[in-house]
């Protein structure tokens, strides 16, 4: 393990500052991913600045209506927080379907968001990863990939975002607030944060390298409070997802007013499902109209040799939660 | 009496609190770190290892391979002969060995290391029809390779029903929680190993021979163990990596592995392709048994899983055929892990039962009785007890088995299909040859010490039991010393045969004190050898009955178990307690195996690529509901003083069939392919 330097951060500035003068530095959450990558020797920074004493460690409510939670929320207390329980009950079940107790005590709101792919060759230094290592080529698409995506994927890379919490956020339109190095702040929705994989798998986010997340804001929605997060899993806790979705549904009179659908462990990052909640939104709130919605948006899935079964069980997970959310 | 009694465990206290210590914890003065470099090609030679960047780090004592570390004399087992030659037989075999004044040094030194290869063409894709699968000499650890008797394949062509179904099941891992870990110290030319290890003896004994060492001159002590599963059941190349550094540096070394290194290193279950065809009667009782088992090994040992070892006693059949075949790849040497040859054995024979009793139209505990034997159905040797029929009856009266419609897909609870499966379990009874020593102390207490090894199943406190009821005593007045190979040879906690080896010895050192008048300062020794040799030839085995239900939903893959219920026959029970941990441990990884373990092997790289907890998928607490382990009475005068079969491993014999089997229950799916993934589940197709 290279020898590396800590400093624990006191404010946001400072730490983006420390982090912009030093190509090999890194922020620290709750180490929960970092420090583990730093022990494959997949990451091996020579600075640490610890940010997860910085003064954002609130969950607030907002003068609209909203819920705005501070980037180094630890993701229990997210989870327990009433705010989040009664107004976005699919975020505190995503956190609590995710890891273990002793994790979620660890993992903060923001690093959370940025954690990276669990695929075994990323993870692995010793077998060619086009996001690990540029150009060296991608291990899985030909190896094991039975847990990679099948939405969005590219000729250089499978690999799928393994976060539940950011699965929530997507449906719930969050969204995100960076500082970036040179100071400037902005505000992001969060399907905008993670770019599409193209040819440069290793750039994952749209913001420069060096950028910090401060916040997460959750805009009020009726449609909210009775959203729902499902997960599908090979064991029954404590396992990264195999699919999941999370939704609410708006209907009346037998027709869909408003919906939102995100789909968990299917691409490199959370995958909201914009073309099914185009078809549904003032259709039929029946279940064959779900079930043309999703397959609509499943067009585009292009499974490899052995995670075909992802587009059925999105599916079925997705049809039996609109019908819930209906009933 | 204090056999019998559920005593907790006496150093849980110490566990709990974390002043028990492991191998990776002993504190030996001024010692040095190892740091394990594993090739990262499947095949070929090491051409050149650069160390001069390495050795310029700071701390860094040390950089061993196989140009410069100590020359090692002989070893019964070709995986601990390292850095000795620049051949690289699997993807994971060590390469070199760096050693500094901390761990982090010595990793950070090994990064910088330039290792260059002749790399070789290799080939590490196992399958039933490769061409070069042969039929090896014996099978593990010494049984025969092939047995036949009568005509199977007349009998098969002309029997009214015919099961004829091949099984996979895939490489999987021990997984013990504690990595394997050792710290050796060289003294005078003594060299002296804290390691984690099932058997302190059986290590002592390969580094004497690696070393060329005399055999007082080399003590191994293994005083808490984190499990094992068996991948700790003899010397494994971290002690002989551990014993290298400190010889070249002069200093104790440390050598403590990790996850992702354990994969190569350790030992794994070879994957397995089982066919099996049954010839029956109508009725259901067997005219014919046929079980080919074919596995693989390394190109560095020959290790055969005796995977149809099982069927040469389960049941009554005129014609019984037993057959192993191996391939040798290039891949790490696969080993034991709990049960070898009868979990995996198990899954095939108690599956095809299943599909014979649904073919039959029988009931599955109908037919298993049915087809009970008089006596060893191979050997024909009498039984010194066989309790199967008392195990499935009870079983199937506390699962409330009776009245069990036996049409599949027939049982909707919302989303969830219910199912329930049954099936039979054994494991042979064994007891090795062990020594022991009792002393009578001068405050009136007494001490044993016996070379056993608790590995997590409760050993040390069943030992002290058996002790005080031999010196006629309170537990208290007892205190039981193990895992010290200067207290003799004994038996490794494998095979199940722990407990029945070291309480034998035990129980005889104990009463020869007592016959000697317990006067204080005498001590007495034991060893077993003679009397285990001279017990007549029986065929000594446990029994179990495994009841299982499930609740699948055959739309999302997932596959629940509200229910297992296993009822055994396993002897005398020293301890209820940890007997029934022992038990319901076994089935948990019955349930785990059957849903979950699977090593990936990737071929091009000729790695098990899903190599940690993250992707190495072990059952958690929430996939285990109501579980629960019951015995029945078994009673055996022909094993050893104490009564006792070994239970370590009869847990997980059975307990993946009959998940399986009530798998095909719930959904009219027959999965004969191992784990029974979501995926799988899925892409099954369904009557309905």
């Amino acid at each position: 393990m290279r020898e590396f330097e800590y400093v624990r951060a006191g404010a946001v500035a400072e730490a983006v500052r420390l982090v912009a003068a030093d190509r090999d530095a890194r922020f620290l959450g709750g180490g929960t991913n970092l420090v583990d990558l730093m022990r494959l020797g997949v990451e091996r920074p020579g600075l640490l600045v610890d940010v997860s004493g910085l003064p954002l460690d609130q969950v607030t409510e907002t003068p609209d209506g909203g819920v705005y939670i501070g980037a180094m929320v630890r993701n229990s207390d997210v989870a327990a927080h009433p705010l989040i329980r009664e107004r976005y009950p699919a975020l505190a079940q995503a956190i609590l379907d995710g890891a273990s107790g002793q994790l979620r005590n660890m993992a903060t709101t923001g690093g959370n968001l940025l954690q990276r792919t669990r695929c075994v060759y990323f993870t692995d230094p010793t077998k060619p990863c086009n996001k690990r290592q540029p150009g060296s080529g991608c291990s899985a698409i030909e190896g094991d990939h039975r847990n990679l995506a099948i939405l969005g994927a590219s000729p250089h890379c499978v690999a799928t975002h393994p976060s539940d919490m950011a699965v929530a956020l997507a449906a719930l339109d969050a969204r995100v607030d960076v500082t970036e190095p040179r100071g400037g702040m902005r505000t992001i929705p969060l399907g905008d944060l993670y770019r599409p994989l193209g040819d440069r798998p290793d750039q994952e986010l749209t913001v420069p390298e060096g950028t910090l997340v401060t916040g997460v804001a959750l805009p009020p929605s009726p449609l909210a409070a009775r959203s729902r997060y499902r997960k599908v899993r090979e064991r029954a806790s404590y396992a990264f997802a195999i699919g999941s979705v999370a939704a609410a549904l708006d209907t009346a009179d037998g027709t869909v007013r408003d919906v939102r659908i995100a789909l968990g462990a299917v691409a490199s990052r959370p995958w909201r499902a914009h073309t099914a909640e185009r078809i549904l939104i003032g259709g039929p709130a029946t279940e064959a109209a779900y079930r043309s919605a999703i397959d609509a948006e499943l067009a585009h899935a292009q499974p490899l040799r052995d995670n075909a079964y992802k587009v059925p069980l999105v599916r079925t997970i997705v049809v039996r939660m609109l019908e819930e959310l209906a009933g | 009496m204090s056999v019998g009694e559920a005593v907790v465990r006496i150093e849980g206290r110490d566990k709990v609190t974390g002043a028990a210590r492991y191998a990776g914890d002993i504190p030996v003065a001024g010692f040095a770190y190892g740091w394990v470099v594993q090739s990262t090609i499947a095949r070929g030679r090491v051409s050149s290892v650069d160390d001069g960047e390495a050795l310029a780090r700071p701390g860094v004592l040390a950089v061993l391979h196989h140009g410069n570390a100590p020359r090692l004399g002989e070893a019964d087992d070709a995986t601990l002969l390292v850095l000795q030659d620049p051949r690289v037989p699997h993807l994971g075999w060590p390469v070199a060995l760096v050693v500094a004044t901390t761990a982090e040094e010595a990793r950070e030194a090994a990064a910088t290391l330039r290792i260059e290869y002749q790399v070789e063409s290799h080939d590490a894709a196992f399958r039933a029809e490769h061409p070069r699968m042969y039929v090896p000499d014996h099978i593990n650890p010494t049984y025969e390779t092939e047995t036949v008797k009568g005509d199977v394949d007349g009998a098969l062509a002309t029997a009214e029903v015919v099961v004829d179904a091949t099984y996979t099941t895939p490489a999987q891992h021990n997984n013990p929680m504690e990595p394997h870990a050792a710290v050796a110290e060289w003294h005078d030319g003594r060299l002296t190993v804290h390691d984690s290890s099932q058997g302190a003896y059986a290590v002592k004994q390969a580094l004497t021979r690696l070393f060329s060492l005399q055999p007082d001159a080399v003590r191994v002590v293994s005083e808490h163990v984190g499990g094992g599963f068996g991948n700790k059941g003899t010397a494994r190349p971290h002690v002989v990596l551990a014993a290298l550094g400190a010889a070249a540096v002069d200093r104790p070394v440390r050598v403590v592995l990790t996850r992702p290194q354990l994969y190569a290193l350790t030992g794994y279950r070879t994957p397995i392709v089982q066919r099996v065809r049954l010839g029956a009667h109508r009725d259901g009782r067997l005219v014919a048994l046929d079980h080919l088992a074919s596995s693989q090994t390394s190109k560095v040992l020959e290790f055969t899983e005796q995977t149809a070892l099982i069927s040469r006693s389960m049941y009554a059949s005129g014609a019984l055929r037993t057959r192993h075949r191996v391939v040798a790849l290039d891949v790490p040497t696969p080993r034991w892990m709990r049960a070898p040859g009868e979990s995996p054995g198990s899954f095939a024979l108690e599956s095809a039962i299943d599909e014979l009793a649904i073919a039959c139209g029988v009931d599955p505990v109908e037919l298993r009785i049915a087809n009970e034997p008089e006596s060893e159905p191979a050997s024909g040797l009498p039984f010194s007890s066989r309790n199967l029929v008392a195990c499935l009856r009870e079983g199937a009266r506390r699962f409330g088995w009776s009245g069990r419609d036996p049409r599949p897909a027939l049982r909707r609870d919302g989303r969830w299909w219910r199912g329930t499966g049954v099936a039979a379990a054994t494991y042979p009874a064994r007891s090795n040859p062990s020594s022991a020593s009792v002393t009578a102390e001068d405050d009136g207490r007494f001490t044993v010490r016996v070379t056993a090894a608790d590995i997590g199943t409760g050993a040390r406190t069943a030992l002290t039991q058996v002790a005080a009821d031999a010196l006629q005593v309170p537990m208290s007045e007892v205190t039981v010393l193990i895992a010290d190979s200067d207290f003799g040879p004994a038996s490794v906690a494998g095979g199940s045969s722990g407990t029945a080896s070291w309480s034998w010895a035990v129980v005889a050192a104990c009463r020869d004190l007592l016959a000697q008048g317990a006067a204080a300062g005498t001590t007495a020794q034991a060893n077993t050898g003679k009397a285990v040799a001279a017990r007549p030839d029986l065929a000594r085995h446990a029994y179990g009955a495994h009841f299982v239900e499930v609740a699948v939903d055959p739309h999302t893959g997932e596959v629940r178990v509200p229910r297992m219920l296993g009822a055994f026959a396993v002897g005398r029970i020293v301890n209820p307690l940890t007997a029934r941990s022992q038990l319901i441990g076994g089935m948990t990884m019955g349930l785990s195996i059957a849903l979950l373990e699977e090593s990936t092997m990737d071929t091009r790289f000729g790695d098990f690529v899903n190599h940690d907890l993250a992707n190495y998928h072990v059952a958690a607490n929430a996939d285990i509901q109501s579980i629960e382990a019951v015995f029945v009475d078994d009673p055996d005068d022909q094993l050893n003083p104490v009564g006792v079969k070994g239970l370590g491993e009869i847990g997980i014999v059975g307990a993946t069939a009959a998940l399986a089997n009530a798998v095909w229950h719930a959904t009219g799916v027959r999965h004969r392919d191992l784990p029974i993934r979501p995926d799988r589940v899925l892409n099954a197709t369904y009557a309905v």
